[in-house]
């Protein structure tokens, strides 16, 4: 109690590892946050230089004498990114409302009535959250042919509605099954249909039908393997396979390449940093486990 | 009373309305196609385009024939080795992330920002971003190699076959990292502080605290990355028909089962797309994924304890 120097020195020895303890898992966050972002950076500032620049000194900004916008002026003449943008769009918002609609009345049902069968048919609808949806393109392509969806933006948004209502269902049941009875019990004693008191649950689960909308939507932006197979006409192309189509084709105009990688990625990202923050607290909170 | 009673014998239309829709669009668009695709698996086509049976003859083919036997092995093969750099990489980097994010600290928001970028972007994107920096031609990797002195070390990975399959893998556990990262990240706060706070009390390191008290109790989220790893694995496709074309080159080193799926149902260069054929290996592809998803329901998730938190 009385001597003071092996306090002083354990103090001593305390905030040094305190202080390695928070250096070192910043330097790791830090160099890991580089080495996610320096591709992503090295497409976006060359896309701004010329050719002989972007060869030339690859990792400096563009400055006066390198500045060159003519990668985006063959891609706004040789590519119709436009109607792409326009179809991936129609698409994703197209499905997404109705995955959510669709999906919040069947979520409905499920978790509020009691009806034979309950279970089995929340079993057959969550059977596609473990098997994907691609496996059974064989018969996908035969059944647009049939209907002749093929080449449809439609046929498209009726995929992409199947794929993603078994996770919204599951879910959102979940959610509904939280919701007060006594709230529903009060509206129906007060006369309102069933329809009406979904209409009255439907925005208290709001915060989860946030976080669905957007993990839903940014899977059905960047698929490939549906618009290449059942919907690959120049114009039906979504903006991925447009972009995939445009590069296969211009691998060597390098201008143009930086220039439609970052043009196909802004969108993206500028999304994602708006709505980041709402879409990693959603997963955080357990809303999708 | 008299209400309730009558209110029983209506039949009840809103739960079929309320029903109906998505069990239809599911059931067309996603049951019966999977359905009718495993049924085409047992069939064949004439050349007027006539389905007759032929029992297991396909699966015989693709597992025994000269032209379909190797690409499935080797296919197969690949997709094992994709799998397991995705467990023994992106996993355990996942969960390291997950931790220094959890413990706190200054920046935390901005850096899980940032490090689930990547896992945002199209795989599409994603693939010539790395198909541009690896290039020999531009040199930036090559560039940056030299920097820290093992320029000599570089090679263009992307175009010899033993290196292939390792660098496409490589690149997408750098995109999907995000993942487990943050389903880690999700369960390690969700770990009440009093828990960890009485095992330093008690002299534990923090080291031995996550290994012995918090890694226990996210166990859960280990097996559900994992399952979560083999499906996306098992059914992936983009990024190497993005990188390497439908023929997964060089010499079909990058060649994994959506690769081989997409070139048996459409063909490629010298043979004919073959529908019943396609249908046979998403019928594999079915099986397998099955299988795991079976193994991860009736052995991870009834052996582990889950603890109530």
């Amino acid at each position: 109690m009385s001597d003071p120097s092996p306090v002083r020195t354990a103090t001593f020895a305390y905030r040094l590892r305190r202080f390695l303890g928070s250096l070192i898992p910043h330097l790791v966050l830090a160099g890991y946050s580089i080495f996610a972002l320096f591709p992503i950076f090295m497409i976006l500032i060359n896309s701004f230089k010329t050719r002989k620049a972007i060869f030339g000194a690859p990792f400096e900004l563009p400055n006066t004498q390198t500045f060159s916008l003519i990668g985006y002026e063959t891609v706004t003449k040789r590519a119709n990114f436009a109607q792409y943008f326009i179809n991936s769009t129609v698409v994703t918002v197209g499905a997404l409302l109705l995955i959510l609609m669709i999906g919040a009345m069947a979520a409905y049902a499920l978790s509020e009535y009691r009806f034979p069968g309950n279970t089995l048919l929340g079993l057959y609808l969550s059977i596609g959250i473990m098997i994907p949806i691609r496996l059974g393109t064989v018969g996908i392509l035969r059944l647009m042919v049939g209907l002749n969806l093929v080449n449809t933006l439609a046929g498209l948004i009726l995929v992409y509605i199947a794929q993603g209502l078994p996770l919204t269902i599951f879910i959102l049941s979940q959610f509904m099954r939280q919701v007060p009875r006594e709230l529903k019990d009060a509206a129906r004693i007060d006369g309102a249909s069933e329809y009406r008191i979904f209409l009255l649950v439907l925005p208290l689960v709001r915060p989860a039908l946030g976080a669905i909308g957007i993990f839903t939507m940014i899977p059905i932006w960047n698929d490939l393997w549906f618009p290449l197979i059942i919907s690959p006409s120049a114009k039906t192309a979504t903006i991925t396979l447009g972009v995939q189509q445009f590069l296969g084709q211009f691998v060597s105009d390098w201008n143009a390449v930086l220039s439609s990688l970052t043009l196909a990625m802004v969108p993206i990202l500028i999304f994602y940093v708006i709505f980041s923050g709402q879409m990693i607290r959603s997963i955080t909170a357990g809303a999708i486990k | 009373m008299n209400q309730a009673i009558r209110h029983k014998k209506v039949f009840p239309w809103h739960i079929v309305v309320f029903l109906a829709p998505a069990v239809m669009i599911y059931s067309v668009f996603m049951v019966f196609p999977l359905l009718d695709s495993l049924r085409l698996s047992f069939f064949g086509f004439t050349p007027d385009n006539k389905e007759f049976f032929v029992g297991f003859q396909n699966y015989v083919k693709l597992f025994t024939d000269s032209t379909y036997a190797p690409r499935f092995w080797g296919a197969l093969r690949n997709n094992f080795v994709f799998f397991a750099i995705h467990m023994l990489v992106q996993n355990p980097i996942g969960l390291l992330l997950a931790a220094l994010l959890a413990s706190g600290g200054r920046g935390r928001n901005f850096y899980r920002t940032i490090l689930f970028m990547p896992t945002v972007l199209s795989v599409v994107i994603i693939g010539f971003i790395w198909q541009l920096i690896l290039n020999p031609l531009w040199g930036v990797t090559e560039g940056l190699m030299k920097l820290v002195g093992l320029g000599a070390l570089f090679k263009p990975w992307l175009g010899l076959p033993q290196s292939a399959l390792i660098a496409v893998s490589l690149i997408s556990v750098w995109q999907f990292v995000g993942i487990p990262m943050i389903l880690f990240y999700a369960a390690l706060i969700g770990i009440p502080e009093e828990l960890i706070e009485a095992a330093t009390v008690d002299g534990a390191s923090r080291w031995h605290s996550f290994w012995h008290i918090k890694f226990p109790l996210i166990l859960p989220t280990v097996g559900i990355v994992a399952i979560l790893t083999f499906v996306g694995n098992f059914n992936a496709f983009d990024l190497i028909y993005t990188m390497k074309g439908a023929n997964a080159g060089p010499e079909f080193s990058t060649d994994i089962m959506g690769t081989l799926f997409y070139r048996t149902f459409f063909g490629q260069q010298l043979q004919l797309g073959n529908p019943a054929m396609g249908a046979t290996v998403a019928a594999m592809m079915f099986l397998i994924i099955l299988t795991g998803v079976l193994i991860y329901m009736f052995f991870w998730q009834r052996r582990i304890t889950t603890y109530e938190l």
